[in-house]
This record gives C-alpha cells, sequence and structure tokens, in this order.
C-alpha cells in the first residue's frame, strides 16, 4: 500500500478537500482541551492533540440512538444510520478500542447497528504528537497501532507521513498531493514511534499486561475494592469516557400522536446504582464496592476473554482525570495488586 | 461484509405476535398464550422471549410451555414493573413484539433422559420450571421418577392449581406442595420448600435436581441439597437477572465473566464455582 510524505500546508488543502466531499470528524478545540466534532475548515484541526475529552466511540456507538421505529399495532422497522463519514485523528489507543469493540459488537450476534455506521466511517488514525496528563498507552502496548484505520498519519516536522491501510484509504489518499515516503521519512517514523512507545506512560504498570486476567484471578476478595469505593460516587464519570464501555440501556419513547414512536439504546454504566436492579427491588450488585471490582474485572478479565486475550483497558487515562474522588485509575489499583499479591 | 449486515438482519428487531389467550391467574400473575404472526416458533425449555409492548418496552420472560404444546406459546407475568404491567392490560387479538427464543443455557433435556427428575420451585419460579415439566410428561416412558415440589407464599398466590392437581392424580409424579403462611382453606404442608426434601421418594444422589425460584431460595436448597451429598453437576438453577438487550451486548445480565442471556439462563451448578456472583 501507498506511503505518502504530504507536506503541512498540502495536508491542510487535502483536509479542506475532504469536507467539500463527505462529512469529515476531526479533533478540535474545546476550550482548553480537545474533542472530535464534524469539521468545517482544516483550520479548526488539531492533530497536535494530548487527548480528546470523549473517545470516538460516540460515532459508531452514540450516547443515545434510534434502534426502530413502529407504530401501536403495527411492525417494527429497523433504523439504520446510512450516512457516510470520515473520522480524522484518531489516536493508536482509541483505534485498538474501536478494534474491540468491532469484535464484540460482531461475534455471537451481530449488532448491525453498530456495523453499519463502523462500515460508513473512514478513519484516518494519527500517531500521537504530545502525551496527555495521564496517558499509559505504553504500559498497555496500545502506543502504536497496526490495523483497523484505512489510513495512518504520523507527524514528522514539516510534513506527514501517511500510510493507506485499506483501498478506502488507498482511494483517498490518492487525493492527496504528496511524495512517495523516502527513507529519511519512514525512519522518522519510526523513530516517533520508538518514542511513543516510551512517553505515552504517565502511569507505568508494573507487569505484562497480558497478566492482569492472572493477577485479577486472585484479586477478588483484596481490600482494594472496598477502601476505594469508600469515596466513590457512583457517578459513571469512567464509564462515560471510556473507550472500551459499551453497556447500554433500551427503552421506548412514544410521539406525541400516542401512536407512534422509537425504541433508544443509551449508554449506560456498570458504575451507577441500579445497573442490576430489578423490579420491585432487588439490586443483585448493589455493593459499591462490588460494581468498583465489576469495573476493573471486566477491563482486566471479563471482556478479555471474549477478544482472545485483549485487555480491555487502552490506557488512554480518560478515567484518570474524569473521577472526582481519584480512584479510578487502573494502573494504581493493578499495581497495588502486584505488590500485595506478587507476579507469578 | 458480515452475513447480519448483508441481509441487514437486525438483532433488536421483534416480529409481531397475536395474544390468543390471556387470563388472570392470581392478585399478580396474569396468564398468555401466543402465536408467531408467521407461524414460526421453535424453542426448548428454559429459553426466554423479550416481549414487547409497544411505546412501553420490552421484558425478558422464560417460556412457561412446553415445546410440545404446538404452534403456540404460553408466558405467565406478574404485574411488578412498567412493561409488565402494561401486558396485563393486553386482551385477546392484541399484538406483542416478540425476540427469541433467547438463552443457550437451557434445561438438559437430553442428559436427563432415563434419570430421576427433582423439580424444586419456589413462588413463580414454577413458571420457567412448568416448560420442562410438561415435556417430561409428554414423553413419560423418555425419563425416570419425578419429583414436583412447589413452595408458594400464600394460599391465594397459588398457580396452576388445575395442573398441580392432575400432576397430583397421575400416579406416575410425586407432587409435593406447601404453603409459606398457614390459611384455613389449606389442609397441605406448611412452610419453607426446603422442608419438603426430605419427603422425596427418589434417590436424591442419583437424580437430577432442577431449582428455579427467588433469588434468596437458591442458598437454602443449596444447603438442603448438601445434606444430601447430591453431586453439583446434576442440579440445575434457573437465574434471573436484569436483561436488556438478550443477546449478549448491554452487560447489565452479567455475572461475573458470564451473561445469562447467552450462558443461561439455566445454569449447572458446579459451573457456578467461577462465578462467586452467582448465589
Amino acid at each position: 500500500m501507498t506511503v505518502k510524505k504530504i507536506a503541512k500546508s498540502d495536508f491542510t488543502s487535502f483536509v479542506d478537500a475532504l469536507i467539500r466531499t463527505e462529512k469529515t470528524i476531526g479533533v478540535q478545540a474545546k476550550g482548553d482541551r480537545f474533542d472530535f466534532a464534524p469539521l468545517e475548515s482544516a483550520k479548526d484541526l488539531r492533530l497536535d492533540y494530548d487527548v480528546t475529552l470523549q473517545p470516538p466511540k460516540k460515532y459508531f456507538l452514540p450516547p443515545s440512538e434510534v434502534l426502530l421505529t413502529f407504530e401501536v399495532g403495527g411492525p417494527y422497522q429497523s433504523q439504520l444510520d446510512g450516512q457516510k463519514f470520515i473520522l480524522l485523528g484518531v489516536h493508536p489507543y482509541d483505534m485498538v478500542a474501536i478494534n474491540q469493540m468491532d469484535e464484540l459488537f460482531q461475534q455471537d450476534n451481530c449488532d448491525v447497528h453498530y456495523v453499519t455506521r463502523r462500515q460508513n466511517a473512514t478513519i484516518i488514525a494519527c500517531d500521537v504528537a504530545k502525551p496527555s496528563d495521564h496517558v499509559f498507552a505504553s504500559s498497555m502496548g496500545t502506543a502504536v497501532v497496526k490495523k483497523g484505520y484505512d489510513i495512518l498519519l504520523t507527524d514528522i516536522g514539516d510534513s506527514f507521513v501517511a500510510e493507506a491501510a485499506t483501498p478506502k484509504g488507498e482511494q483517498l489518499l490518492a487525493k492527496a498531493k504528496g511524495v512517495k515516503a523516502d527513507a529519511q521519512a519512514l525512519k522518522k517514523r519510526e523513530d516517533v514511534w520508538a518514542r511513543n512507545k516510551k512517553s505515552l506512560n504517565k502511569h507505568e504498570l508494573k507487569c505484562d499486561p497480558a497478566y492482569l486476567p492472572k493477577l485479577l484471578a486472585k484479586a477478588y476478595k483484596h481490600p482494594v475494592w472496598e477502601e476505594k469505593a469508600k469515596t466513590c460516587f457512583s457517578c459513571g464519570s469512567c464509564n462515560q469516557v471510556c473507550p472500551t464501555c459499551y453497556c447500554f440501556n433500551v427503552q421506548d419513547d412514544v410521539n406525541w400522536d400516542l401512536k407512534t414512536g422509537q425504541r433508544v439504546r443509551e449508554w449506560d454504566g456498570c458504575l451507577l446504582d441500579g445497573f442490576t436492579k430489578v423490579a420491585p427491588a432487588h439490586e443483585f450488585r448493589k455493593a459499591r464496592a462490588d460494581r468498583f471490582r465489576h469495573r476493573l474485572y471486566r477491563k482486566g478479565a471479563y471482556v478479555p476473554q471474549k477478544i482472545g486475550g485483549q485487555i480491555a483497558c487502552v490506557g488512554c487515562g480518560r478515567c484518570v482525570g474524569a473521577c472526582l474522588p481519584d480512584i479510578a485509575n487502573p494502573v494504581s489499583i493493578y499495581n497495588r495488586l502486584i505488590d500485595d499479591l506478587g507476579i507469578g | 461484509m458480515c452475513q447480519c449486515c448483508a441481509e441487514k438482519k437486525d438483532i433488536y428487531l421483534p416480529q409481531l405476535a397475536t395474544v390468543a389467550d390471556i387470563s388472570q391467574m392470581n392478585v399478580t400473575e396474569k396468564y398468555l398464550r401466543l402465536a408467531m404472526d408467521d407461524g414460526q416458533f421453535d424453542f426448548l425449555p428454559g429459553q426466554f422471549v423479550e416481549i414487547s409492548v409497544a411505546g412501553i418496552g420490552e421484558a425478558p420472560i422464560t417460556i412457561s410451555s412446553s415445546p410440545t404444546l404446538g404452534d403456540s406459546f404460553e408466558l405467565v407475568v406478574r404485574k411488578i414493573g412498567r412493561v409488565s404491567g402494561a401486558i396485563h392490560n393486553l386482551k385477546r387479538g392484541d399484538k406483542v413484539g416478540i425476540r427469541g427464543p433467547l438463552g443457550k443455557g437451557v434445561y438438559p433435556v437430553e442428559e436427563a433422559k432415563g434419570k430421576n427428575l427433582v423439580f424444586i420451585c419456589g413462588g413463580i419460579g414454577m413458571v420457567p420450571q412448568r416448560s420442562f415439566i410438561n415435556y417430561v410428561l409428554d414423553n413419560r416412558g423418555d425419563y425416570g421418577d419425578v419429583a414436583i415440589l412447589q413452595g408458594t407464599k400464600s394460599y391465594d398466590l397459588r398457580l396452576f392449581t388445575s395442573e398441580i392437581d392432575a400432576w397430583s392424580k397421575r400416579g406416575d409424579v410425586q407432587m409435593l406442595e406447601t404453603l409459606d403462611e398457614g390459611d384455613p382453606r389449606w389442609k397441605g404442608n406448611v412452610g419453607v420448600v426446603t422442608k419438603l426434601v426430605a419427603k422425596i421418594e427418589t434417590d436424591l444422589k442419583s437424580a437430577m435436581i432442577l431449582v428455579c425460584g427467588p433469588p434468596i431460595m437458591y442458598k437454602f436448597v443449596l444447603m438442603a441439597l448438601a445434606e444430601h451429598d447430591v453431586p453439583h453437576g446434576n442440579i440445575f438453577l434457573n437465574l434471573e437477572r436484569k436483561m436488556k438487550c438478550g443477546v449478549g451486548k448491554c452487560g447489565h445480565c452479567q455475572i461475573n465473566h458470564a451473561y445469562v442471556c447467552m450462558s443461561g439462563p439455566v445454569f449447572r451448578y458446579s459451573d457456578l464455582a467461577s462465578l462467586p456472583e452467582a448465589i
């Protein structure tokens, strides 16, 4: 596949051309932070960002989406989002998360709503230019990514190295003005990868992430869950900003005519009180500590069982920054368990 | 592109069914017989459906009838929340949405052949158990002794009374029933369902035990069975959890790593050793 070197000024023209032809979503400043939002001009694109407030997951699994429509007494109709779009500036750790979601939503019972959006998307990933305050992707093995995107961009100073990875990416990249990446440019890209594999590590996990399921297998009754959960607000912020959280609720909304309506899927969170509550009053995971533990076990043990051992924490560090009582940091919990229980 | 997307097959899309029959069973339970509008419906005892009332929502309910019933299937629903409340307001001829049958953890229909069976039911735990009970009775020659234990809170909450009377009179079923609270109209056993375990005539150690009841009941039933050294591999528990999607995505029904909608709702007790949240 093609690997091009594109001068930054040419890249800006390329992005403006993309915006004119297709809905393009890219990373932009939001106050003094960053977030993904529809782009109106290439000048708003900020590929020098550290981390976005929300992961790009919302474009495949929106916070709220209509699954079906109905008319009372009549058949239900599937509603699929047909809009094609370009997602520009996905960091490697978020790309890994999307790759995991792809597996989870397709396995066993394939979720056509998710997969349709995913197939409508063209993903232009980009290597991290500036580490965020809490990133630990280096520890999780997600500082660089090798699959899932259509094009991968790497900032090498005055230009980008852009590599197409799919026919869709190849087609798009053909429109960009640039030259075939030379050995010097490729070497600079290797240097960025080598740097990021080490530097995206504001919190350092004391073990290989592959060891986490084994660590958790002996940590179920460890006091850390109770200790941390004592100050947990059960607010679900950690769920909300997580690129690999995908639990949801489903409910019906009725229109003003009281005849037609829609079935809506909305994000839910396993930390929220009531997540396991059945009518009239029984709650299966009532204790905060049990819910707190469940989230960490989903990331480090339960979801990995479904996706061939991949750890479902990609080290973006968003939960660390989002948690008010500062208890969500997975690395500090895992390291504490390693200190107490040892490795092996 | 995967097959589901090529066909735009939607796992969340209910198919229409018509209420063929509906009646009040007691103060809180309603009986429904449903027929799929497209006629197709094959299921195994222990499987559940997601039933939709348009505009209100969807709820998972285990099928109460045996597959041997024929083209239609039966549900029994306790009025307890929004969706179940709306189900109670349905009338014959009304349309509901059905997804399913769902659940891969079903009653051990084949494995139980030739074995003695003990059904332990608490309250509306009888509802899902009845699917397998009637399946066994419709294929009576394939199974050994059958004992059915039913514990109900009070006289007025008893379910399937005429069916239970018929089972008592068959001669090839040991039917034991008890009420938690005594009642002047009730001449039978009084006390919790575990008290009936000692009265079972079949050999418990070699029997298959099928259990369904309120969450609190399992612990006590398992303690009673432990006194008789029943191997854990011979005990099957029908577990209930909050559930939304029913197809292994939404996360609500998870018991540790297991999804009740995928691995259950019927679990072999020996498989629950790795699921400390189960009981």
